[in-house]
């Protein structure tokens, strides 16, 4: 087994014990991803910061100092600022864009050691389910639907992360999530992503889609690394004022799976209408392999659950036509040609129409009606009210005793590219129906793998955690992910 | 409720995003359908409930009102379409 298919667990014993170098661990990789050019999942390569880096974590490892991160070869998607190299959120707005500053998430992973192979393919702005909103183009899943070679989304917004992690590109890779873009790409590819508890790791420096909502996670092979790269990204940081200022605990160390007496709870309310079987047959077998690991699964309520999508298609647009204010051609990136006579409010709107694709174009819009004068209270603050309703039934049944909960990840397997090309833009937000929730109301939830479909495809179930109790969720998620043994890859095809 | 065309174009002049007058249909009847899902939201009951304003129930934490960076006009500059001499230069504003 080539080492760029290697855990960050495995690679990191590996590296502390000298039966491979940083060197070649990177090296394994980045052949990996010229070889996966099909994928379109690096938009950006960087191997000569690559292997500058790796070479430095090989002279710290040879010095005996070996955080858990060192030497391992990572994705940064494309939403995380890194200083001198093309960060442009998937975005023609942000062309050229060089930051003179590192994102603190990429500053923490370069300060324990980790290595970046290049920067990764996402949904403009990191709106979007599918990665087809993208100004790269489509990053495509290395899964296929057995006996077919039709090219499926690996999911949005995170879908290069996702892509390059279940093809082997990279050993982990960095994620965000603000209604699923984490968990939705890892369940359409058969890995491993949590978002963590809203202000557990910080977000300054990833380009602000909907600022209450946004989380930056990593997306791995298994629960064991996103309990180690977690740990790597997590912790208070002065220049983000939401970031909370409590201790990291030992992700890791939490994994004993030992989850005896522990409360599951199953929302009712997740139970939708026309969910395919293979999703509620999946949801059951995970039900009995906690139940089986000595956790008691109990039926629970979460009544304004269908309220969290169009709540959040309030609020995500308003805080996203907000933010995106700030691309008006002055300061970086895009600005338009502008014609004889053009004046400022013309550079703006030249600027904005031909830099913003047209998901994003319509979310600026959506959000700019719902807080224009005499919609705010009939749209804005009617979606803040729904969403403290919304965390109130999570603290309600946390508070009764439940310790998590688990729901699907998604409502089907990963689609084709271009099968929604056609589609009302509202089908495509039902993606997020099982993870809008956790972002409203800012609580930790992890996509695991559990089964395959009868087409061959992975599908995931998701386990929503009380808030800062990452440490415990991943452990039920470890509990689920040892049980399911889910071991299956896709077929290189690419 | 439906967004007409005069609606449509309005939002964009207010979003500073230019939509060609052929195209304005179009996003009409989009903004519509994504408003439209939003209607669901008339059937909560709401009363007495306070908006949330904040996802984590924390202080934010206060810092010493000094300068802290500064003496960078380059690199702020750097990434700019069009600077000179220490300004980002934009088409005249005022008539």
């Amino acid at each position: 087994m080539s080492a760029n298919s290697w855990t960050i667990a495995a690679a990191r014993d590996a590296l502390r014990k000298g039966e491979i170098s940083a060197v070649d661990l990177t090296m394994s990789c980045l052949t990996a991803i010229d070889a996966g050019d099909g994928l379109n999942a690096f938009v950006h390569k960087t191997p000569e910061i690559a292997l500058e880096q790796a070479r430095a974590a090989d002279a710290r490892i040879a010095a005996g100092d070996v955080p858990a991160m060192c030497g391992i070869p990572l994705g940064i998607k494309d939403l995380f600022c890194t200083r001198g190299v093309p960060s442009q959120a998937a975005s023609n707005i942000l062309k050229g864009f060089r930051p003179e500053y590192e994102s603190t998430v990429t500053s923490k992973l370069f300060d324990a050691g980790a290595v970046m192979l290049g920067k990764l393919n996402m949904d403009e702005f990191a709106m979007g389910s599918s990665n087809e909103t993208s100004c790269y183009g489509n990053a495509v899943n290395p899964w296929q639907r057995k006996g077919s070679n039709v090219q499926l989304t690996p999911g949005g917004s995170s879908g290069g992360s996702a892509a390059a992690v279940a093809a082997d590109l990279c050993l982990a890779a960095t994620g965000t999530d603000t209604g699923g873009s984490i968990r939705q790409p890892a369940a359409f590819t058969g890995i491993v992503g949590i978002k963590p508890t809203y202000g557990r790791v910080s977000r300054w420096g990833i380009v602000a889609f909907a600022s209450s909502l946004d989380q930056a996670g990593p997306m791995t092979k298994s629960v064991r690394d996103a309990a180690i790269m977690l740990g790597a990204m997590a912790g208070h940081d002065p220049k983000d004022s939401t970031s909370a200022d409590i201790p990291v605990p030992d992700f890791e160390a939490a994994l004993t799976g030992d989850i005896r007496g522990k409360v599951i709870g199953i929302p009712k309310e997740y139970r939708m209408d026309g969910m395919p079987e293979e999703i509620e047959a999946l949801w059951t077998r995970g039900v009995e392999m906690l139940r089986d690991a000595g956790a008691e699964v109990r039926d629970i309520s979460l009544p304004h659950t269908k309220y969290a999508l169009p709540a959040y298609y309030v609020i995500a647009p308003a805080e996203a036509s907000s933010n995106l204010a700030r691309y008006d051609g002055v300061r970086y990136g895009h600005r338009a040609k502008l014609a004889q006579g053009d004046g400022i409010t013309e550079m703006y709107e030249k600027t904005r129409a031909e830099g913003f694709g047209p998901e994003v174009q319509r979310r600026v819009m959506v959000g700019t009606y719902v807080l224009s004068a005499g919609f705010y209270d009939a749209y804005y603050n009617r979606a803040r009210k729904v969403r403290a309703l919304i965390k109130r039934d999570f603290e309600t049944v946390f508070a009764d005793g439940v310790d998590a909960i688990l729901t699907p990840a998604t409502p089907s397997a990963a689609f084709g590219l271009g099968e929604m090309a056609d589609a009302d833009p509202v089908k495509m937000y039902l993606n997020d129906v099982f993870t809008v929730t956790v972002n409203l109301a800012g609580l930790p939830g992890v996509a695991v793998p559990v089964g395959l479909d009868a087409q061959g495809l992975p599908l995931g179930l998701q386990l929503i955690g009380r808030p800062w109790e990452e440490a415990a969720l991943l452990n039920y998620a470890h509990v689920l992910e040892s049980r399911a043994g889910f071991v299956a890859k896709a077929e290189k095809w690419w | 409720m439906a967004i007409d065309i005069d609606t449509a174009r309005k939002v964009a002049k207010l979003a500073r995003i230019r939509v060609e007058e052929a195209d304005l249909p179009k996003l009409a009847g989009q903004l519509s359908g994504i408003l439209g899902f939003m209607e669901e939201l008339n059937e909560v009951d709401v009363t007495g409930v306070e908006p949330m304003t904040s996802v984590t129930p924390m202080r934010l934490k206060r810092r010493a009102d000094v300068v802290t960076d500064g003496n960078i006009q380059a690199e702020v500059l750097k990434n700019a379409p069009d600077a000179r001499e220490g300004f980002f230069a934009v088409p005249k504003v005022v008539e």
